[in-house]
C-alpha cells in the first residue's frame, strides 16, 4: 500500500462534496467587509458560521491596540517564552485573565486546541483517568490521545451516565478528571453544569470546564456557563480561547490550583512552540475590556440568537435543543447539505456545512452562528433565504399551503 | 450482570452482531476495524455499550492494542478480575 493510499476514503468523501458546486470545506473568503459581512465568489456575502459572536474583529479599540503594538513590540516573538522569553503584553494579558475570571493564575497558549492539548495531556499521568463526554471537541480527544492516561467516555450530557461511570472508576487508583464543556460547539447545547459539578465533587475528581464557545455568552459579566451555572469556585480548571468571542487567536487556562504555575514547565505545547505575537495580545487585551465595558453586546447577542433560533422554529426546521448563538439546523441526509449549504452560498448565505463524521449521531447541519453585530434586517435575510430554499427543496411547505392548512 | 469468563467472548460476539445490525458474520478472529468497518466514533460507541454489558471500564486508549474480537473478550475478561 502507498503512503497516500489511506486518505482515499477520504478524498472520495471530499469529491462528493466538490461534486454539488463549491467545497463548502474550501470557502475563499476574498476580502472581509465587517464581523458579518465579507466578498465570496465576487459576491456580497452575509457571515452566519464565523464564532464571531460578539463581533469584535473590527473594534476599533481592538484594532489600534495591535498597531500600537506592532509598531512598539514587532512583528512576532519568534519562539516560545521558555527561550525567548515573556513580553509585557504575555504577563498583562494572563494578569488581566485572572483578574477577570476571579483566579489566582493564568496562563496563555497559541492556540485553544494547544490549551487543551497542553492541559489534558501534562495532567494526567499514565494513571490518572480522564472522563469525557462523549460529543467532545476534538481538541479535547487530541489532548485524551496524546495522554497516557486511562480515557473514559460518557453519554452526552447525561449526569446519571457520568455518575455511573465515576462510581466504576471509584475502586481504581489514580486520580479522575472530568473534562466538560460549556457550549458544545455543533448543537449549541449546554451542559447540564450544576448536577454534573456536583456529581464529580461527590466522587472527588477533578473539574475542567471549556468555555470555548460560553466565554462572553453566557454568564452575568460574560465569564461563561460556570458563572452562570453558579458553580465557579468548585471548578479548578477553565480552558477557553481568544478565537471567538475575542475575536483574535489564542487558548487559556486560568485556575486557582496553588501548583499551577508548574505547568509552564511541564506542559509541552505551551514549552515547544512560538507565542503569541504582541499585536495579537494586545488586541485581545482591548477585547477584554470592551467585554467588561460593553454588557450590552452579550444582551444583543442573546436577542439575536432567538430571533433566528425561534424563526427556525417558526419555519418548521428542526434545530438544537435549546436557544444560543450556535443555530443548527439539521438536515434529512448530507447530499441535501450540501445542495442546500450551496444554495445558500449562491443566495449571499454562508454558514457552516457539518457532515455527519462531525456531528453528534451522524447527523447533517447547517450550524448558523449569531453575531452581536448582526442586524435585525440581516437575521431576517437570513430567514427569507432558508424558507426560499427550504420550500424549494421541498423540505418546508410551500408558504402557501401553510397558509391554507391554518 | 455477572458474567463468567466463558460467557464474555459469546457475549461480544453477541453484542458486535447486535451493533453492525447482523450484516456480518463476527467469529473470535474478526477484526473489529477492517472486518466490521467501525469508524472510529462507532468503535467508541461500541466499547461504551460492552462497558455496561459488562460493568467495566476500557480506555479508549486501550483501543489501538486491540484488533480482533478474541483481543477485546480477554481484554474485558482481564478488566472483570481486576
Amino acid at each position: 500500500m502507498a503512503l497516500f493510499d489511506k486518505f482515499a476514503p477520504l478524498l472520495k468523501h471530499y469529491a462528493d462534496v466538490n461534486a454539488a458546486g463549491h467545497n463548502p470545506f474550501k470557502v475563499n473568503i476574498e476580502q472581509v467587509l465587517s464581523p458579518t459581512e465579507a466578498m465570496v465568489n465576487g459576491r456580497e456575502t452575509l457571515l452566519v458560521g464565523t464564532n464571531n459572536y460578539l463581533g469584535l474583529t473590527f473594534e476599533p479599540e481592538c484594532i489600534e491596540a495591535a498597531i500600537d503594538a506592532l509598531r512598539r513590540e514587532g512583528t512576532g516573538t519568534t519562539g516560545s517564552r521558555v527561550a525567548n522569553g515573556s513580553y509585557e503584553q504575555h504577563r498583562r494579558l494572563e494578569e488581566e485573565l485572572a483578574d477577570f475570571f476571579g483566579r489566582k493564575s493564568a496562563m496563555v497558549f497559541s492556540t485553544g486546541h494547544h490549551a487543551n492539548l497542553g492541559l489534558l495531556s501534562t495532567l494526567a499521568g499514565p494513571h490518572d483517568h480522564l472522563v469525557i463526554d462523549a460529543d467532545s471537541h476534538a481538541s479535547i480527544y487530541d489532548g485524551c490521545k496524546l495522554s497516557s492516561a486511562q480515557v473514559t467516555r460518557f453519554k452526552h450530557n447525561n449526569p446519571a451516565d457520568l455518575d455511573k461511570r465515576l462510581g466504576r472508576l471509584a475502586s481504581l487508583p489514580g486520580e479522575k478528571i472530568v473534562v466538560l464543556e460549556g457550549i458544545y460547539s455543533m448543537l449549541g447545547d449546554r451542559a447540564p453544569l450544576k448536577e454534573m459539578v456536583a456529581i464529580c465533587k461527590r466522587h472527588g475528581a477533578y473539574v475542567v470546564v471549556d468555555e470555548a464557545h460560553s466565554l462572553g455568552v453566557l454568564g452575568r459579566h460574560g465569564r461563561g456557563l460556570c458563572e452562570e451555572a453558579e458553580v465557579e469556585d468548585q471548578v479548578d480548571f477553565i480552558v477557553g480561547t481568544f478565537s471567538k468571542s475575542l475575536g483574535a487567536v489564542g487558548g487559556f487556562i486560568v485556575s486557582n490550583h496553588p501548583e499551577f504555575d508548574v505547568l509552564r514547565v511541564a506542559c509541552r505545547t505551551y514549552k515547544f512552540t512560538a507565542s503569541l505575537p504582541p499585536s495579537v495580545m494586545a488586541s485581545v487585551r482591548a477585547a477584554l475590556g470592551v467585554m467588561r465595558k460593553k454588557p450590552e453586546l452579550r444582551l444583543r447577542l442573546k436577542a439575536n440568537s432567538k430571533l433566528l433560533y425561534d424563526g427556525m422554529v417558526a419555519l418548521g426546521f428542526q434545530v438544537g435543543p435549546e436557544v444560543s448563538p450556535v443555530v443548527a439546523v439539521h438536515l434529512p441526509n448530507l447530499e441535501m447539505g450540501v445542495r442546500f449549504w450551496n444554495m445558500l452560498l449562491e443566495s449571499g448565505v454562508y454558514v457552516n456545512l457539518a457532515p455527519p463524521q462531525a456531528t453528534p449521531n451522524g447527523v447533517t447541519l447547517l450550524r448558523c452562528s449569531v453575531c452581536a453585530a448582526h442586524t435585525k434586517e440581516q437575521l431576517v435575510r437570513i430567514l427569507d433565504v432558508f424558507q426560499a430554499i427550504g420550500t424549494e427543496l421541498g423540505l418546508l411547505q410551500a408558504p402557501a399551503r401553510r397558509v391554507a392548512a391554518q | 450482570m455477572s458474567v463468567t469468563d466463558d460467557e464474555i467472548l459469546p457475549a461480544v460476539i453477541a453484542a458486535l452482531e447486535e451493533a453492525t445490525q447482523h450484516k456480518v458474520p463476527v467469529t473470535p478472529a474478526t477484526v473489529l476495524r477492517q472486518d466490521l468497518n467501525l469508524d472510529s466514533l462507532a468503535e467508541m460507541d461500541l466499547i461504551m455499550a460492552l462497558e455496561d454489558r459488562f460493568d467495566v471500564s476500557i480506555s479508549i486508549n486501550h483501543l489501538p492494542e486491540i484488533d480482533t474480537v478474541a483481543e477485546l473478550a480477554a481484554m474485558i475478561a482481564k478488566m472483570k478480575k481486576g
